[in-house]
């Protein structure tokens, strides 16, 4: 818990636009997110802030944002319960949810897997992902993270082709995730993918990409970001 | 006592604006009580969820008539600024009317997708004490899916797709499309600058 305020507080002194929290086993073990761990990265951050792990029913969701996040992020939930989507929209509007959609390139396609967070567990949902991604969006989805599995922890770069494909079909903000590895990486993904934002986590938390170096970049690239 | 009153409107998400606020030392107070609100130093109108389920709470507290009255500083953010105009194409609804204008839904389009959520910076039109050390190439935090248009109450502009109103001011009535409780320096900026008008 010290480590993770302290990640926080140093990502938002360096520049982060957003801060995403994945309680990644929370979804196959059955709990949900602290919500006291919630309050206590909230009070620090003055930038964005969004929660994601085990987000099962309009309460949770209400707990989570009533402890200082701002949107709400649902996976796993939403694959066995798609009514959450509604749900959640209903009542605290688009702009608070959003979906977190783990993608393989399969033989059969693009395919959206669940409890992704266990590999013991990890398994094909049944779902197409550009199906998927159409019908989230048709229930109230404000937000598409597509993390791209085989992509993920590789650190060779964005699935550019697959985010191309599913940015064709997503009017909502389409955050890309898997893959990051080098600064060139998130250029491209921004240049190629037009995505809207990009999600990384290893390549900052050891320190191998630094916000404002990154930014610097993206900046001198033509990509426009906060300074 | 020099409490600032946030006005409980139903939406959750409070939390994230008392820390803005406390991390600038300011207390502040939760609620919808139409005696604690006439009292306050200063208002706060947030808003997250629907323009329609906002103004039913508002008018089942008796908020909706006392609050276009009030002669304290308020401040509406996102939704609470929408609210500050006369209705909103978010379910037709008719709000609190301290500003003529209606706000209108953004139409996604290839390259803007809707909501519109990021950072932008802003086009400042007018001088105010609300954006005093407020620079154009500063940048805020945008969450909404409806937008007022440019208007004379309009302080400063965001671009996006087409010119929409970010900050607005009527007499003692301020809004703010973006939400400077998450929009780092420069949003605690804002607020440091609200809590000064009261």
């Amino acid at each position: 818990m010290g480590d993770i305020l302290e990640l926080a507080a140093r990502y938002r002194d360096e520049g982060a636009d957003e801060l995403v929290f994945y309680d990644i086993t929370a979804s196959p073990e059955g709990r949900s997110v602290d919500r006291e761990w919630v309050r206590r990265v909230a009070r620090v951050l003055d930038i964005p802030f969004c929660v994601a792990g085990g987000i099962r029913s309009v309460a949770d969701a209400e707990e989570i944002l009533n402890a200082g996040a701002e949107k709400v992020s649902v996976n796993s939930p939403a694959l066995a319960n798609p009514d959450l989507i509604d749900a959640l929209a209903a009542r605290f509007g688009a702009q608070c949810v959003v979906v977190g959609i783990d993608s393989l390139v399969t033989p059969q396609g693009y395919r959206v897997y669940q409890f992704t967070g266990d590999p013991n567990r990890s398994r094909d949902s049944g779902r197409d992902t550009l199906q998927w991604v159409r019908e989230v969006q048709e229930r109230g989805a404000g937000e598409i993270v597509l993390n791209c599995m085989a992509s993920d922890g590789v650190r060779k770069g964005y699935d550019i082709a697959q985010l191309h494909e599913v940015r064709a079909l997503c009017s909502v903000p389409l955050v890309a995730s898997g893959g990051a590895g080098a600064i060139e990486h998130f250029r491209d993904v921004f240049r190629d993918a037009d995505v809207d934002a990009a999600l990384a986590a290893s390549v900052f938390h050891t320190g191998a990409i630094a916000i404002g170096d990154l930014k610097r970049e993206l900046r001198a690239a033509g990509i426009e970001v906060r300074p | 006592m020099d409490e600032t009153v946030i006005i409980d409107s139903g939406g959750a998400n409070l939390a994230s604006l008392q820390y803005a606020l406390e991390r600038l030392g300011a207390r502040s107070r939760v609620t919808s009580d139409v005696r604690e609100i006439e009292c306050a130093p200063r208002v706060i109108l947030p808003g997250v969820g629907s323009a329609g389920d906002a103004m039913r709470r508002l008018q089942a507290s008796g908020l909706a008539t006392l609050l276009p009255r009030l002669a304290q500083p308020v401040l509406g953010i996102c939704l609470g600024m929408q609210l500050l105009f006369a209705a909103s194409e978010e379910g037709d609804t008719a709000c609190l009317g301290v500003l003529p204008q209606s706000v209108r839904r953004l139409e996604a389009r290839p390259g803007l997708p809707v909501p519109h959520m990021g950072w932008n910076s802003l086009e400042l039109l007018k001088e105010d004490p609300l954006l005093d050390g407020i620079e154009p190439g500063d940048y805020f935090y945008f969450v909404h899916g409806y937008a007022a248009p440019v208007c004379d109450a309009t302080l400063a502009a965001v671009e996006y797709g087409e010119k929409l109103s970010a900050v607005v001011r009527r007499g003692n009535f301020w809004g703010t499309q973006f939400h400077p409780e998450r929009s780092g320096r420069t949003g605690a900026r804002i607020l440091a600058n609200f809590l000064r008008l009261g």
